[in-house]
């Protein structure tokens, strides 16, 4: 067995190291369906995120109970079960929001990164630490999404969160909302973020090397 | 004789003098006369996006190539030939950042992402025309100039076209016959007839006009509105020869194209249900055909290898080509039928393979046992 991570460490894994979007390249179908601008981003990443630490916390404490076999079945009612709340607070708060979500909601119970952290942490962890893991994957997905429904909105009707984003008349590039400007801005954004990674590895790289002599 | 060395090398032995520079430059100086027209029919504005689209070309490749920490092969001139070939398939009417966001993006995206010249699976400069006309499709589909006073942008003679406007009051048609390009006007009309917002009888008559000799003399000398470099249909076709003397391009492509977007223009060319009454010349000579199929169709790294499969490329475009103006939502669809073959370029490659000298096909009997 692995040395049992910090508790620190397990937090901040999902926003950096294992990002869902950028590293692990998870959840693709909602990233690039939904970010058409930051709040649709907003709300998708805190409904995948209360589903996400509600499914650690329990799949984390039954843990014990579930046979091997029947383990992803199970899990995948206890994620229906919160993704059916989450469905009923939108429809009730906030028509708009879950207009705009529409299919992606409900799809949510089939959001591999929930399942996976689900099958690969929280279902050989503590209950503490399968929550720390689903805030910090949580944070990491809302981030994301946030960060690419920006790009877009901003370059695509140049607003942010609904206000007017460079104040004089510019014309947006309708092109970046459309489906193929998501697709071009998470290449883009992988492609910074494996070049981020990338050098950070050569810098480890020399410091060990420089260490070893 | 015992000095010398006996020196091994790999093949190629033999090398032409051509080199990707010189095929560039050449490429690049075939296509001047035709930019030239450009410029005298539609003035400043479109000397104004030829010299922002290739100016900012060479730039972000020079920029990127430096980030990248490769050999900077900026003076091969074909991010200036990318520049130029962008700056010919957009309308001259344009606010200043639209060829520079367009240039940007052909370049970046469409060549370099994928590694460079040599590596990009389409046309870079389609890449960017077929970006610009999503993200700013209102200026990229009216932004036309007419060439002078005395025709409209359709090509048709103003007289004439005053007295057709006199009889009729659908709003869509009058400003189609003002403002539209040759081929936008041919859909209108069909749209129109077939909804039945114009009458036939009224609908023929445009196709009269469009179909007449004066038209045809506008299409072939570049006297109507249209894209920067795609209207100077005679400048366009000397420059190809040019190119096809010089052996830079084969017959392949654009014979097969332009021959397969006539028979079909003349097959599908007429209103709805009724064939083999379309206008082939007219087709032919209307919009970017010339352009692309000696210029862009062409390209060395996006196109087939064989002369086999540069025929089955140029056959599959200029079907599309027809489909695209038949049916489509553009009235042109050069651009597109490019790119579509572009993809299908490695499969084409992938079934016209030569066969290896020598080469036997197995027996079959061998392959029972």
């Amino acid at each position: 067995m692995e040395e049992k991570q910090s508790i620190f460490k397990v937090f901040v894994n999902g926003i950096f190291r294992e990002n869902p979007v950028f590293v692990l390249v998870l959840g693709m179908c909602p990233t690039l369906a939904v970010t058409t601008s930051a709040i649709n981003g907003l709300g998708m990443g805190l409904a995948a995120s209360f589903v996400l630490i509600c499914s650690n916390l329990i799949v984390s404490l039954v843990r014990r109970f579930i046979p091997d076999k029947v383990r992803i079945p199970a899990f995948i009612v206890v994620i229906a079960t919160f993704v059916t709340i989450v469905q009923f607070v939108m429809k009730g708060f906030f028509p708009s929001l879950d207009k705009a979500l529409g299919i992606f909601i409900p799809l949510i119970v089939v959001n591999c990164i929930i399942l996976g952290r689900a099958e690969a942490f929280a279902s050989k962890n503590d209950p503490f630490r399968a929550v720390l893991d689903g805030l910090g994957m949580g944070i990491g997905f809302t981030l994301s999404l946030v960060l690419i429904g920006s790009i877009r909105e901003i370059l695509g009707a140049n607003k942010l969160f609904g206000y007017l984003f460079f104040p004089q008349e510019f014309p947006p590039l309708v092109f970046m909302i459309l489906p193929p400007g998501g697709f071009l801005t998470m290449g883009l954004l992988l492609m910074f973020f494996n070049w981020i990674s990338h050098r950070r590895a050569i810098t480890e790289a020399k410091k060990q090397i420089a260490a070893k002599e | 004789m015992e000095n010398q060395k006996l020196i091994v090398s790999t093949s190629p032995h033999f090398r032409s003098k051509e080199s990707i520079r010189s095929i560039m430059y050449w490429v690049i100086i075939a296509l001047l006369p035709s930019a030239v027209a450009g410029i005298y029919y539609y003035g400043f504005p479109a000397f104004k996006v030829i010299m922002l689209s290739v100016i900012s070309a060479v730039f972000t490749e020079f920029l990127i190539q430096k980030l990248r920490k490769v050999k900077v092969t900026v003076s091969d001139g074909s991010a200036a030939l990318t520049g130029l070939l962008l700056a010919m398939t957009i309308p001259p009417n344009l606010p200043f950042y639209v060829p520079i966001v367009g240039s940007v993006f052909a370049i970046a995206i469409g060549k370099q992402v994928f590694g460079g010249l040599g590596y990009n699976p389409f046309n870079p400069a389609l890449i960017g025309r077929a970006f610009l006309l999503a993200a700013w499709p209102v200026p990229l589909t009216t932004g036309w100039l007419a060439p002078s006073s005395s025709t409209g942008v359709s090509g048709i003679n103003q007289g004439e076209l005053v007295n057709t406007l006199q009889q009729t009051n659908n709003e869509v048609l009058i400003d189609a016959l003002s403002s539209a390009t040759p081929l936008n006007l041919l859909k209108q009309t069909f749209t129109g007839i077939q909804t039945g917002e114009i009458t036939r009888e009224f609908g023929d008559r445009i196709l009269e006009m469009l179909y007449s000799g004066g038209v045809l003399k506008n299409l072939i000398t570049g006297n109507i509105g249209g894209s920067i470099g795609e209207t100077c249909a005679i400048l366009l076709i000397a420059g190809g020869l040019f190119l096809l003397v010089k052996k830079i391009i084969t017959w392949h492509i654009p014979v097969s194209y332009i021959l397969t977007v006539g028979v079909f223009a003349w097959i599908l060319g007429g209103p709805k249900g009724e064939f083999f009454t379309g206008n082939p010349i007219f087709h032919i000579f209307a919009g970017g055909l010339m352009l692309g199929a000696f210029y862009m169709a062409t390209d060395y790294v996006t196109s087939p290898m064989t002369g086999k499969g540069k025929i089955i490329f140029g056959i599959g475009a200029g079907i599309i080509v027809v489909l695209i103006r038949k049916w489509g939502g553009y009235p042109e669809g050069v651009c597109y039928s490019i790119l579509l073959m572009n993809t299908a370029t490695p499969l084409i490659d992938r079934f016209t393979k030569p066969k290896v000298f020598g080469f036997k096909k197995p027996e079959k009997a061998e392959e029972k046992k």
